[in-house]
């Protein structure tokens, strides 16, 4: 132990493409130093099994997250527009393809 | 990240074989220059359509025959913006911004669909519009859900879903017409009449005229040729315009059986050319309403800036 005090480890979120052409998923978070160190620590954590192709990190603190209680004003107004679905139009059986 | 060691044709062969494979290229990858600009074209002008096309039919919004045909509308148009954003963004991923590309629209550097500078006249437009412009635009997009480039593939398949609404709201809204009173009929009969040819033109030229194909077809960022997607176009939408009672204003257009397809005439290649070399009807009204509402709401950018430069100065504060 040096008399110097440790930065305290940063909280980074972790996300994997797991193949080509899929998005990147959520898998989890770690803690790391700076961006560089949670990549590999990810690595070394979350793709043991070759989970991934593709691994992204991203400091918690940058995340900007909806509240699930603020849900009703976010999106109620959705609720009432069933008309953006395709289903919504009832179109008679010789019309195919659509 | 091992990729220095290796020279730009050994790049360019193990770039070529992921493609061949079927693998979808991502953003960090290693790229050909010719892949990364033939890419930022189709992918710009792809978001230019989805945004130009906005006008003629939000030229119905405010006189849509009912409430409901008016909120319909509106949550199509809605759509479109939606979906020019998605392709934005998926082609800001290849390394270029949203203004560069929004300024290549209004020096007439980048193009977009030509069906959109035809007017969209009367009522029945709005509803020819989602079955035939969007019924084109799905049979091209479906087959991009498979694009060799990760960003517009995915983009695609959020957009395909979205889609199928508005084709089948416009189709609905023609059956309503078309099962209406003879005046009412007449007027989707002359939409039909006016949208059919430049609905066949959005494929593009033929496939031996077609400047930009045999690359994009090798890369896989076009995954079936013109040709074919005009023709899939067309052997699906004839049985619809029978159901409706209209009439395609083709006189070759007749089914094939030994092709198992419709045959279908000669497209106007000479109007092609005169529309997507800005000659069309409304091209230059298109252009100049984009430029104006870009320019009306600049205040909107401003303000917005203005009001984050207040709250990071009172952070500091």
């Amino acid at each position: 132990m040096t008399d110097k005090q440790a930065k305290p480890a940063l909280l980074f979120e972790v996300f994997i493409r797991s193949k080509r052409g899929l998005d990147h998923k959520h898998v989890g978070s770690l803690h790391a130093q700076d961006a560089e160190q949670a990549l590999e620590y990810a690595r070394d954590c979350y793709t043991r099994r070759s989970e991934g192709v593709s691994i992204w990190v991203v400091n918690s603190s940058d995340i900007v997250a909806s509240q699930e209680e603020d849900a009703a004003s976010f999106y109620d107004p959705m609720e009432d527009k069933p008309y953006r679905h395709a289903t919504h139009y009832v179109l008679p059986d010789p019309v195919k393809n659509m | 990240m091992t990729n220095f060691k290796l020279s730009e044709p050994e790049l360019e062969a193990a770039f070529q074989q992921r493609v061949d494979n079927e693998q979808k290229i991502e953003p960090k990858d290693w790229m050909p220059e010719g892949y990364r600009k033939n890419l930022i074209r189709q992918m710009s002008q792809h978001a230019h359509s989805e945004i130009i096309g906005m006008q003629p039919e939000g030229n119905w919004i405010s006189r849509a025959p009912t409430l409901r045909r008016k909120i319909v509308l509106l949550a199509k148009v809605q759509d479109e913006g939606g979906h020019g954003l998605y392709l934005y963004s998926a082609t800001e991923t290849l390394g270029i911004t949203r203004k560069e590309l929004v300024d290549a629209l209004h020096e007439g550097r980048a193009k977009y669909a030509s069906i959109f500078n035809y007017p969209s006249l009367t009522w029945a437009d709005v509803g020819t519009i989602g079955w035939l412009v969007d019924g084109a635009a799905i049979v091209n997009q479906i087959t991009l859900q498979r694009t060799s480039y990760g960003p517009y593939a995915r983009s695609m398949v959020r957009i395909c879903k979205e889609e199928s609404f508005h084709q089948r709201q416009g189709y609905e809204a023609l059956m309503v017409m078309a099962q209406g009173s003879a005046q009412q009929k007449q007027m989707a009969q002359d939409s039909l009449d006016r949208w059919w040819w430049p609905s066949l033109m959005m494929f593009g030229p033929h496939d031996a005229e077609s400047a930009h194909s045999a690359k994009s077809m090798k890369w896989k960022i076009k995954r079936n040729t013109n040709d074919e997607l005009r023709q899939a176009f067309v052997d699906q939408t004839v049985p619809q315009a029978e159901y409706l009672g209209l009439k395609i204003p083709d006189a070759d257009l007749k089914w094939n059986e030994a092709r198992g397809h419709y045959d279908f005439g000669e497209i106007d290649w000479a109007e092609f050319e005169r529309v997507i070399n800005g000659n069309g009807l409304c091209n230059r009204q298109r252009l100049d309403h984009h430029k104006r509402v870009d320019q009306e709401g600049q205040w909107v950018r401003d303000a917005v800036a203005a009001y984050e430069d207040k709250k990071r100065a009172r952070q500091v504060a």
